[in-house]
Order: structure tokens, then C-alpha cells, then sequence
């Protein structure tokens, strides 16, 4: 479903990798990993779309995406090292704000819900900034609840999280890869069995 | 265009939650203006004949504080990356932003400006005057700021950087402001230098959207 053919990507002059290819299809897990510097969320922003590769192109549904982006973002949900959400705005409002930029239409009960499945009762209406790290990257991956994407580009979206944390996203891939959805994960720490059957792949450092 | 609105509704909630950052700047161009007096001469003369160019340097230099406000936050903590992804009309994105931003930087100013032209006697005709080049010139200011605050996002300290790549390119509007304002005080019309500025404005309005689009986009790599 999502194909990448012979991608090029050079930071500073180092070539990070060439002619990489890869093909994810509808319901599997692809756990990306590799040393740091080697290019992981480099690969990652190019699978979004979000740079574009210096050779290559990148493909969903056999269409190339630079043709179809607004197809492709519809379908696509990517959560990067940066949360993505205001520090003076509340949880609720930068969900809120959110789901109205990419056009979704959800019931303030579902975004409660929503909130108290990730651990967040009585904080919805806390400036962002003021929760911790860990609360902080809840209120991110909260939109996994609630955006039906197909695809899914997590980068790191372990980090800061508590164990609990951890098993509630794990569970949620699965449930997302039974229903015929595909995901991208990189993470420094190895996936439990909880996130069920995965595909590895290993991104070496170049020098 | 609900889409739209709702960057619109956002960006007026951010800005109303950090009142520090409205603030400060119109504090600065206020306290900049009472220097003059001060420093240069306390006369009603001197300060009528540098009074226009005096409320125009300061508005450009407090508004190069209130600029990096534009971008920034949304870059740092990654709203930018959700904007691209979101598929909506980057230029268009811009363009609601730099409105929203002008909407809070600069009517702001607008509002100040009896004020500050009391404080350096300014005539009612030269007042009048004024007036329009604000109302004119300062949407110019956010829309080429905007253009600049893009390129310097991703770049640590890009601040100075900021007030040197803007500051030669405001001369020009500097220049048919104040030269407005001192026609306005000799009783002489002033439409051609507001026709002059107002040009500047369709042109920056027409094609600034899409190089600020550009600008974000070749900051996301």
C-alpha cells in the first residue's frame, strides 16, 4: 500500500542512505530501527511527505504522493519527536483546534473519552505546558483515537511514556493493524508481543 | 473556509493567553517615543518636524519584536509539521495567520496612535496622515516580516538575523510614510505617496502568501 523506491537522502553532505527501497502493505507493523544518526526520522519525514527525497519517489496506493497529497494526508497520521500541540493551550482546545484544521468532526463527549482512556481526566482544561512529559505525549497520541487514518508514522512515540502508557499504545497498533490499518514505528526499545506481529527493519549509520 | 477559521480562532485564543507578548512590544514603541522628547528636544517644533519619522521607526522596530511571534511557537512545538499534513492550502494558511496576526500586533498601534502624536504635537492634518500610512503600510510589515520570519524559523537565534534582513527592505515604505506625513504638514496633498504605499500592499498581498508558503516548507527540511 505504501511504497518507497530507491530513496536518497543526504543531510550535510552525509549521505544518510541510498537507494532504499520499501514496501508496507495494509495490516502490518514495520518497527524501524537503527543507531542514532542513522537517518530514522530522516526516512520517516520522507515517507510523509513532509521533505522531499533528493532520488526517488514515494507511493501510496500505487500513486506517487507529491500527485495526490491531499489523499494521502486524509489517510495519514504522522507524530514526530515534537508534540505538535500549544503549551498555553489546553488539551482540549489543542485537540479541539486540531481536529478542525484536518476536518474532522468529533463530539466533545468522544474527546473526553477519548482523554480518560489515555489518563487524563481532570486535566483537560490544564495549560499543556504545565503537565509532564509523559502527560504531555498523551495529549499528542490522543489523536490516534481520534483521526480514522489508515497510515500511521510514529516516530519515537514511546518516549517519556510509563509503562502503562506503553501497553495502552501497543494494544491500540495491534487493534489498528487487525483492522486492516499500516504503521511505521521507530523506537529504541524493542516492541513487546503486545503490539503483535511485526516486520524489522534495520537502518544502518553511514559514514 | 471553516478550516480556515478555525487557524484564525486559534491563533486570536494563543494570543489573548500570552498577553506578556502583545504587550511588551506596544510598551517598547510607547517608551521609545517618550525618548525623544527626552533626548533630542523638548520643543514643540523639533518634535513636530520628527515626530512622523519618529512613530514610524519605532512601530518598525517594536514590530520586528512582535514578529518572530508569528512562526515560531507554532514551529518549535511542531503545529507547523500538523499544518502540512492537515493537506490544507499552505498560502492560504499564511495568509490567515498574517492577518491574525496583524489583527493583534499592529491595530493595537492603530489604537495608540492619537497618543503618541499628541505626545510629539503632531498637527491634525499630519495626524490624519499618518494614520492612513499606518493603516496602509502596517499589513505590509506583516506580510514581508512573515516572509522572513519563515526563512529564520529553523535557525537558533534568528532574531538579529530577522531585524537585518527586514530593516533595508522597510526603507522604502519608510521613506513614502514620512514623506506623506510632512507633505500633510505643509497643507500639500499626500495621494501619491499613499498610492505608492498602497501598491506595495497589493503587490506584497498578492505574491507574499506563497513565498511565506515556500519559505515554511523549505524550513520543514
Amino acid at each position: 500500500m505504501l511504497e518507497a523506491c530507491s530513496l536518497t537522502c543526504s543531510k550535510r553532505d552525509r549521505t544518510l542512505f541510498e537507494g532504499l527501497s520499501l514496501a508496507i502493505n495494509a495490516g502490518e507493523l514495520l518497527y524501524l530501527r537503527g543507531p542514532n544518526g542513522a537517518g530514522k526520522t530522516s526516512l520517516l519525514r520522507l515517507l510523509t511527505g513532509l521533505s522531499e527525497p533528493e532520488n526517488g519517489r514515494i507511493c501510496y496506493n500505487g500513486k506517487d504522493i507529491k500527485h495526490t497529497r491531499a489523499d494521502y494526508f486524509s489517510d495519514l497520521l504522522y507524530l514526530g519527536h515534537k508534540s505538535g500541540t500549544n503549551g498555553s493551550l489546553s488539551a482540549l482546545d489543542n485537540l479541539n483546534f486540531w481536529l478542525a484544521q484536518h476536518d474532522i468532526h468529533q463530539s466533545t463527549e468522544v474527546l473526553y473519552r477519548v482523554l480518560e482512556t489515555i489518563g487524563l481526566v481532570g486535566l483537560e482544561d490544564v495549560p499543556v505546558r504545565y503537565l509532564s512529559a509523559g502527560q504531555q505525549r498523551r495529549v499528542a497520541l490522543s489523536r490516534l483515537w481520534l483521526k480514522p487514518a489508515k497510515v500511521w508514522v510514529l516516530d519515537e512515540p514511546f518516549t517519556a511514556l510509563d509503562s502503562k502508557g506503553i501497553y495502552l499504545l501497543e494494544n491500540l497498533m495491534k487493534q489498528h493493524i487487525q483492522n486492516g490499518g499500516l504503521a511505521i514505528v521507530t523506537s529504541h526499545q524493542p516492541l513487546s508481543e503486545n503490539a503483535g506481529a511485526h516486520r524489522v527493519f534495520d537502518l544502518e549509520y553511514r559514514f | 473556509m471553516s478550516l480556515y477559521q478555525g487557524i484564525f480562532k486559534r491563533d486570536m485564543h494563543i494570543a489573548f493567553k500570552q498577553k506578556a507578548e502583545l504587550v511588551q512590544p506596544l510598551m517598547f514603541l510607547l517608551m521609545v517615543v517618550t525618548l525623544f522628547p527626552l533626548g533630542v528636544s523638548p520643543s514643540p517644533d523639533t518634535l513636530q518636524r520628527i515626530g512622523p519619522g519618529v512613530i514610524w521607526i519605532a512601530a518598525i522596530l517594536s514590530s520586528l519584536m512582535a514578529m518572530e511571534r508569528l512562526f515560531r511557537d507554532d514551529f518549535q512545538d511542531g503545529s507547523l509539521e500538523q499544518y502540512v499534513l492537515s493537506g490544507m492550502a499552505l498560502p492560504a494558511v499564511s495568509t490567515v495567520k498574517v492577518v491574525a496576526h496583524w489583527l493583534v500586533s499592529f491595530v493595537p498601534v492603530l489604537l495608540l496612535s492619537p497618543l503618541l502624536a499628541m505626545f510629539l504635537n503632531l498637527t491634525f492634518d499630519m495626524y490624519v496622515a499618518l494614520l492612513l500610512t499606518l493603516i496602509l503600510g502596517t499589513p505590509l510589515l506583516s506580510l514581508i516580516g512573515a516572509i522572513a520570519v519563515g526563512l529564520t524559523v529553523g535557525l537558533q537565534k534568528g532574531g538579529v538575523l530577522l531585524a537585518l534582513l527586514l530593516i533595508p527592505v522597510f526603507i522604502p515604505l519608510l521613506i513614502f510614510a514620512t514623506s506623506a506625513v510632512d507633505s500633510a504638514a505643509l497643507q500639500l496633498p499626500y495621494y501619491p505617496q499613499l498610492a505608492i504605499i498602497a501598491a506595495m500592499l497589493l503587490l506584497a498581498a498578492a505574491l507574499a502568501p506563497f513565498a511565506i508558503a515556500y519559505s515554511l516548507k523549505v524550513s520543514q527540511n
